[in-house]
């Protein structure tokens, strides 16, 4: 009899590739996106199950939970014909193929080496028990600290330049300043005006 | 309780820990959804009075079983499907706007050890599972194929990302004094402290080392469940009701059940960061569920009168208050605790 994880590891691995495929073979891009969320959430499951429970609740928090929400936002919105995007494709197939073969080799040359295993890492002998979010913040932020922090600034760099790029400075723009609004006074608004009493001159009798 | 469930124990055999689980998991859910039901009654009770009416009174006694018929006329009403919706999207947005709000109860402790699974990153699960809940809202506003559920659906993309970031960084205080994501470890944590010694406990609880974040967190938690003043999602006066336009019977009623839960679950999780949980304010009454449920209470009720009390966002400002002034307002926050607990003033060690 199997074990249960092991059927557990198969029907992720199995949702997995299925979502996987259908995310490049659906014709239409918002269900494409839903199967991308599918097939992160069954990444995560996986992840689960070689016990690394930070990771797979960090990709849920931040793949599923955000960065797939504004790629719906951005995709929901676009009018994409695919028909148009599917011409062409035995003549990129070639390139497409090659890099994917490059890619698998890669792949297979880092996880068959030494070099990556689980041995090869310092403090990475904890026992099963032991709360992986700790020991892997303690290893970040002592033996890993400055790839991190550079990782960080590498990032806070392209949230700035992303901002810079798209922010348009525009003459007569009439935005809202809520201080201003908020710090506002009744002179500011109105002015009192002070007159003489209109009256009506009484219509002249007899004509 | 071990001797009681012996019998049970012998007869089930392998399948005990699944079937206990099933029971554990219905003792849960099934007093969440009547709290869900008269939280309903509640809000329509209490915005009555607070607005000099009387409020339902007429289906039993008080308006008692308002609720019931209220489910019941919904259970039996048609579920209309628009004629260029994508059907298997509008059957399942309903279901992915409730189901996050059901399964992060699983880490909830409602008293010391009275939790289905007491999991070392308790807080990330619940930031993970309840930042899924948007797909809901999003799905079923694309999925409808009509105008007002599509705006409703990019409203509530861009308020509940944003309000999710001021969200996390105001629990990231909150993780550093009390130095784990386990959220039986986090109300523990608060029942230490000088104040605690002297039988005040009330005063070492998060919110008053935390008051700016726990301010944050509790409006985040209003504009992440889309209340009033923040519920320019539903927005009935610009986009009639949001992604619920088009939707009838029993899936609307999902989408209600939804925004319930997930008020109750913010209270639970105020109540457990910032609220010392089932912990007891003072030393001479003892601690338990009761005290939990009385914080809930109260933070469900705060909930009600803000919507009877401020007038709606506009959704610039809902904006403006989530990106310019709670994101900074926390990042400097957490910068000030930080050093706090290194400083020779710690009150955390």
């Amino acid at each position: 009899m199997i074990e249960f994880k092991t059927l557990l590891f198969y029907l992720f691995s199995a949702v997995l590739v299925l979502a996987a495929l259908r995310v490049i073979t659906a014709r239409n891009p918002v269900h494409a996106v839903l199967f991308l969320v599918l097939a992160f959430f069954n990444a995560a499951g996986l992840w689960m199950l070689l016990q690394a429970e930070f990771l797979a609740i960090t990709l849920v928090m931040v793949y599923v939970g955000a960065v797939m929400v504004l790629f719906l936002f951005v995709v929901m919105m676009l009018d994409i014909n695919v028909e148009r995007l599917r011409q062409g494709f035995w003549s990129y197939l070639p390139l497409g193929a090659l890099i994917a073969l490059l890619m698998v080799g890669e792949m297979s040359l880092v996880l068959g080496s030494g070099y990556f295993g689980a041995e090869a890492f310092p403090g990475s002998q904890v026992t099963a028990d032991a709360s992986n979010t700790k020991e892997l913040a303690r290893v970040m932020f002592t033996d890993y600290f400055f790839p991190f922090e550079l990782a960080s600034i590498i990032l806070l760099v392209a949230v700035i330049v992303a901002v810079m790029l798209t922010l348009r400075k525009r003459p007569g723009n009439k935005a809202m300043h809520s201080s201003e609004q908020i710090a506002v006074q009744r002179n500011d608004r109105i002015r009192m005006v002070k007159m003489a009493v209109e009256v009506d001159a009484p219509a002249a009798k007899g004509e | 309780m071990d001797e009681l469930l012996a019998p049970v124990k012998a007869l089930l055999g392998p399948a005990f820990p699944l079937v206990w689980t099933m029971v554990k998991i219905v003792g849960i859910l099934a007093p969440l959804m009547l709290c869900v039901a008269y939280l309903t009654f509640w809000e329509r009770k209490v915005i009555g009075w607070m607005q000099v009416r009387i409020g339902p009174n007429r289906v039993g006694p008080w308006g008692l079983l308002q609720p019931i018929a209220d489910g019941i006329k919904l259970f039996l009403k048609e579920i209309v499907f628009p004629t260029k919706a994508d059907k298997p999207l509008f059957v399942i947005a309903p279901i992915m706007a409730l189901a996050p709000a059901l399964a992060v109860w699983a880490v909830v402790p409602f008293s010391d050890g009275w939790v289905l699974a007491n999991i070392d990153a308790g807080v990330l699960f619940v930031l993970a599972i309840g930042s899924v809940g948007v797909y809901g809202v999003i799905i079923a506003g694309w999925a409808s194929n009509s105008k007002y559920p599509f705006l409703g659906a990019m409203r509530a993309a861009a308020q509940m990302v944003s309000y999710e970031v001021s969200m996390g960084l105001a629990l990231i205080t909150v993780l550093m004094v009390s130095n784990s994501l386990n959220l039986t470890a986090i109300v523990n944590g608060q029942a230490e402290g000088r104040f605690a010694d002297m039988g005040l406990s009330v005063f070492s609880w998060n919110w008053l080392p935390l008051l700016p974040m726990f301010v944050v967190y509790l409006i985040s938690g209003v504009a992440e469940t889309n209340r009033a003043p923040f519920d320019v999602v539903e927005g009935e006066s610009e986009i009639v009701a949001g992604h619920m336009v088009e939707y009838s019977g029993m899936a609307f009623a999902l989408f209600f059940l939804a925004e319930y839960a997930n008020m109750i679950l913010v209270a639970a999780m105020t109540s457990l960061f910032f609220l010392g949980g089932w912990l007891s304010p003072v030393g001479f009454i003892p601690d338990g569920f009761h005290w939990f449920a009385l914080k809930m209470s109260a933070i469900l009720f705060f909930f009600l009168w803000i919507r009877a009390t401020f007038p709606r966002y506009r959704y610039d400002q809902v904006m403006r208050l989530g990106w310019k002034v709670f994101v900074p307002l926390t990042l400097v926050w957490i910068l000030v605790v930080g050093v706090w607990m290194m400083s020779p003033l710690t009150i955390w060690n």
